[in-house]
């Protein structure tokens, strides 16, 4: 449950950082596939190095699709519903790798917001990854 | 028996010998109880947690925040043998306090959330990866006592 203050921040938080994209979308993935190796198996097709164009290019991807969602939080099923079978029918991800990513995120918003990331944005921005991630796995059975 | 390169055990002394145990004793159990407000569960006779200013202000929150980082400080004596250093505090934490472990990997997600603010960039990915793997040790210890 979001609240209007709650979802004002999310959509300020990554209008900030959508320049970023790249960065911090490889960035977050870097951490989940070095912290949870377990992941890596999700990306044998990819150059999974740090830095690597295919990293920045996929977290780029993933970073803008979380902004987008932000824009309109209350429509996220409308929004997510190509990813929803993406994700479903061809990706077949374990789904608890989405809490993976989470805490990754989180922890890389913190590294460049620093102060800036409150114990409040912090709050609705775990809560905006969970519904996130609970919308993306709506379609796995 | 958990191994450490030489490597991890500089990182986590590193982090150890670098850390305000008031501030950030007191910013990781604030967030937790914002972030994750079921864990607030514990706190009863902790006074006004009534939302988010108000848990930050609090004075109980913040010794008990600082309180519960200087329990680390038995894991970082003795990384070789964490599990039995834990024995006590685990019985604690079962037998008198009945927090749910799970809960424990909560307040420690916020610690490093709130080292990595600290820190910015320098939390690196091979610090998280040392800094995660400490925590977790710690998080299973405290966990072995549950029957």
């Amino acid at each position: 449950m979001l609240s209007d203050q709650e979802k004002a921040l999310i959509r300020n938080i990554w209008t900030r950082l959508t320049p970023m994209a790249d960065t911090i979308g490889a960035e977050a993935l870097l951490r989940m596939l070095t912290m949870y190796p377990g992941t890596k198996t999700y990306f044998a097709h990819l150059d999974i190095s740090p830095r690597s164009a295919h990293l920045l290019s996929h977290g780029r991807k993933i970073v803008e699709a979380l902004a987008d969602g932000s824009e309109d939080i209350d429509n996220l099923m409308t929004h997510l519903a190509p990813l929803q079978t993406y994700h479903a029918y061809q990706l077949r991800i374990h789904p608890t790798n989405f809490k993976l990513l989470s805490h990754c995120m989180v922890v890389t918003l913190a590294c460049y917001m620093g102060e800036r990331f409150t114990a409040v944005s912090h709050a609705a921005m775990d809560k905006y990854l969970s519904a996130f991630s609970a919308v993306l796995g709506e379609k796995f059975r | 028996m958990v191994q450490w390169t030489d490597e991890e055990r500089a990182i986590i002394t590193d982090i150890f010998a670098n850390l305000d145990y008031v501030e950030v004793g007191r910013k990781s159990l604030c967030r937790c109880l914002i972030v994750f407000p079921w864990t607030q569960r514990y706190f009863g006779a902790y006074g006004n947690l009534y939302n988010a200013e108000t848990i930050l202000c609090n004075p109980l929150i913040a010794a008990h925040g600082t309180k519960i980082l200087h329990g680390l400080d038995r894991a970082l004596k003795n990384m070789d043998n964490i599990k039995e250093v834990y024995t006590e505090l685990s019985q604690l934490h079962s037998e008198k306090l009945h927090v749910d472990p799970d809960n424990f990997r909560l307040l420690v997600d916020c610690m490093t959330v709130v080292i990595a603010a600290q820190m910015g960039t320098a939390f690196t990915v091979e610090t998280q990866v040392a800094w995660q793997k400490f925590v977790c040790v710690v998080v299973s210890a405290l966990g072995r006592q549950y029957h």
